[in-house]
């Protein structure tokens, strides 16, 4: 087992190091990187101030080495915006669109596996067509659409709910709803395909002939044995959740990370942009190692 | 029902007559299955706004006509132009619509082709050369897959200047995996087959093994990838242009319409309302098509597809 975590988190963190150096070598690209850490405005002895300030008037190889040295001390510097350490600002926002995943992932989980299930017992079946056409549908909306047509429908028109911001339970009713939608089509269709063929095992036919009651077969049976698959994808769209955060938060207003990447890079605030990839990064590395550990203790024949 | 028994009695005659043309035979195949030809014919549609759309109405496009802003929709007084209404400054938002979807499909057009044009090549070096090649390849894979695609195109296109070239360029590498796992994974399989052996046996060079053996196997998956990538595609592009670090005005696509039309929710939802249904319905039709491409050339292959490519994933 510590073996695997081991080389597991070896090759992961080769793709960490990947990332790494492709920021660097991209914010590097473009020429002037003070163009990237300075306002748009900013005067040309501010810029010289700042290239010297920050060694980046030094040869690539030595900034390089004081970029990685800085990243490995958690050091990225100060947030212009905020005028305050950018790995702060982070970790601020953090939590916010941990919460939100959270609560999206454990709604789509509960409501894919309900319904996936249904629509596998009965194959063909209105219920499964119905589903099937919702998950399609689902898979095709652009979600920054069905989020400020929520908006408009929710909270203008009906005023069901707020329009965006955060304090009340209401406020969470729409961004999680428009942050399940996608991972709930995919998710539904895994479960969906991987019933069908626990349903069609030779262990579920013995429950049938020893007169196990249906809703026992397929809840305790059946789903036990098709979860694997459906842990896998789960933990995919975990991290691919980010996606709709960004998406997502910076309609709502939801203080998370992807409201405040996107808010950093429209306002050119790069320190906390890195330190909010870098954190981003760490986190879906410790995620992926999680994943393939729960699926060590769903499935006792993997053995790593 | 009858009429179907009565073809089926008369299918050993027709197997026996010579066999058709594949198109042919492709087309019968989507006539069977009416959703497949109904996304067809609607993307054959918007394949045709897409070309002509721009030439043919960039006048009502850009003509501004501050009398009919925000005119609302299924309003017959102004002429079959303003169907679906007028945006803020009281422009088409139909003739907006179809222009804008040249940007939009092309984008997405040239994303998964250079995407498939990289991904499959690199994947067919990987499939076919030694273990060390083949490792780095797939290391470099893993670099691009175990970040979010949406935040990785923010990243760059941060970095870089937000333009289309740009924008292409960071959209493909995003999705270059996909390509690249899916066609190692068939060249891993297609390399064990006794016609490869073959035509190792009687000398024909790597090159000509792959281009002329492997590569007509694994073209018809990637293409079916390909379609479904495209919706996505196209769902990305317009999250980008929406954010405002896509495709910046006085340019336009479907995102950005919607981004544009959010302002002014309030008093005309048609804004952002119309641009959305065009983008739904191109990604379901590519969505339905995708389904029906996958059945209609190989069925044995459908496992790839429904574990997205991420069939070898440790």
């Amino acid at each position: 087992m510590s073996s695997f975590i081991g080389r597991r988190s070896l090759s992961s963190g080769i793709s960490l190091i990947g990332l790494i150096v492709l920021i660097f070598f991209l914010s590097r690209l473009t020429g002037d990187p003070t163009g990237l850490y300075l306002p748009l405005d900013a005067s040309l002895e501010a810029r010289d101030n700042f290239r010297v300030v920050h060694g980046l008037n030094d040869p690539l190889i030595q900034q390089f080495g004081r970029y990685v040295a800085d990243i490995l001390q958690l050091d990225f510097g100060e947030s212009i915006r905020k005028a305050r350490p950018a790995l702060e600002v982070v970790l601020e926002a953090f939590p916010w669109t941990l919460w939100l995943a959270a609560v999206t992932l454990f709604c789509v989980t509960i409501a894919a596996i309900v319904i996936g299930s249904l629509a596998a017992f009965n194959v063909g079946g209105p219920f499964d067509r119905l589903s099937g056409m919702l998950s399609l549908a689902a898979a095709s909306a652009p979600d920054f659409w069905i989020a400020i047509l929520g908006i408009f429908l929710f909270s203008v028109n009906l005023g069901w709910v707020p329009t965006s911001g955060t304090g009340t339970v209401w406020h969470w009713v729409l961004p999680v709803s428009v942050l399940f939608i996608r991972p709930f089509g995919l998710i539904m269709q895994v479960v969906r395909g991987s019933m069908i063929n626990a349903l069609s095992s030779a262990y579920v036919k013995t429950a049938r002939a020893k007169g196990v009651k249906e809703r026992s077969i397929i809840f305790v049976h059946a789903l036990r044995n098709a979860m694997l698959p459906v842990v896998t994808v789960i933990g995919d769209q975990a991290a691919g959740m980010l996606n709709g955060a960004v998406v997502v938060e910076t309609i709502f207003g939801f203080p998370g990370i992807g409201k405040l990447m996107i808010d950093s890079i429209l306002q050119r605030d790069f320190t906390v942009v890195l330190a909010a990839i870098m954190v981003t990064a760490l986190a879906i590395f410790l995620m992926n190692l999680l994943i393939d550990l729960l699926y060590a203790v769903l499935d006792p024949r993997i053995r790593y | 029902m009858i009429a179907s028994t009565l073809k089926c009695a008369r299918s050993p005659a027709e197997a026996l007559a010579p066999p058709r043309h594949p198109s042919v035979a492709m087309l019968k195949m989507l006539w069977a299955d009416k959703f497949a030809l109904a996304a067809a014919i609607f993307l054959l549609i918007a394949l045709f706004c897409a070309i002509f759309g721009p030439s043919l109405m960039e006048e009502a496009a850009t003509k501004l006509n501050l009398r009919d802003r925000n005119a609302p929709p299924f309003d017959t007084e102004r002429g079959w132009m303003f169907v679906l209404g007028a945006d803020s400054l009281g422009r088409s938002i139909l003739a907006r619509i179809l222009v804008a979807s040249q940007n939009t499909l092309l984008i997405a057009a040239a994303s998964v082709a250079f995407a498939m044009l990289v991904g499959g090549t690199l994947g067919l070096i990987a499939g076919y050369s030694g273990r060390r090649v083949s490792d780095t390849i797939m290391r470099l894979a893993d670099v691009i897959m175990s970040f979010p695609s949406l935040l990785l195109a923010v990243i760059v296109l941060y970095m870089l200047e937000p333009s289309i070239l740009n924008l292409v360029f960071v959209l493909a590498i995003t999705r270059i995996p996909i390509y690249l796992r899916t066609t190692r994974a068939e060249v891993l399989e297609i390399r064990e087959r006794m016609f490869i052996q073959a035509a190792q046996v009687m000398g024909a060079s790597s090159a000509r093994i792959i281009l002329r053996h492997m590569l007509p196997i694994v073209i018809p998956t990637l293409v079916t990838i390909g379609t479904l990538d495209f919706a996505f595609v196209m769902l990305a592009e317009s999250s980008l242009s929406f954010l405002g670090i896509g495709i910046q005005p006085p340019e336009i696509t479907w995102g950005l319409m919607i981004a544009q039309g959010r302002a002014y929710l309030n008093q005309a939802w048609w804004l952002a309302f119309w641009p959305g249904v065009a983008i739904i319905l191109t990604t379901m039709s590519l969505n339905l098509l995708s389904g029906w491409l996958r059945i209609a050339l190989d069925p044995l292959q459908r496992w790839r597809l429904e574990m997205g490519g991420n069939n070898n994933a440790n």
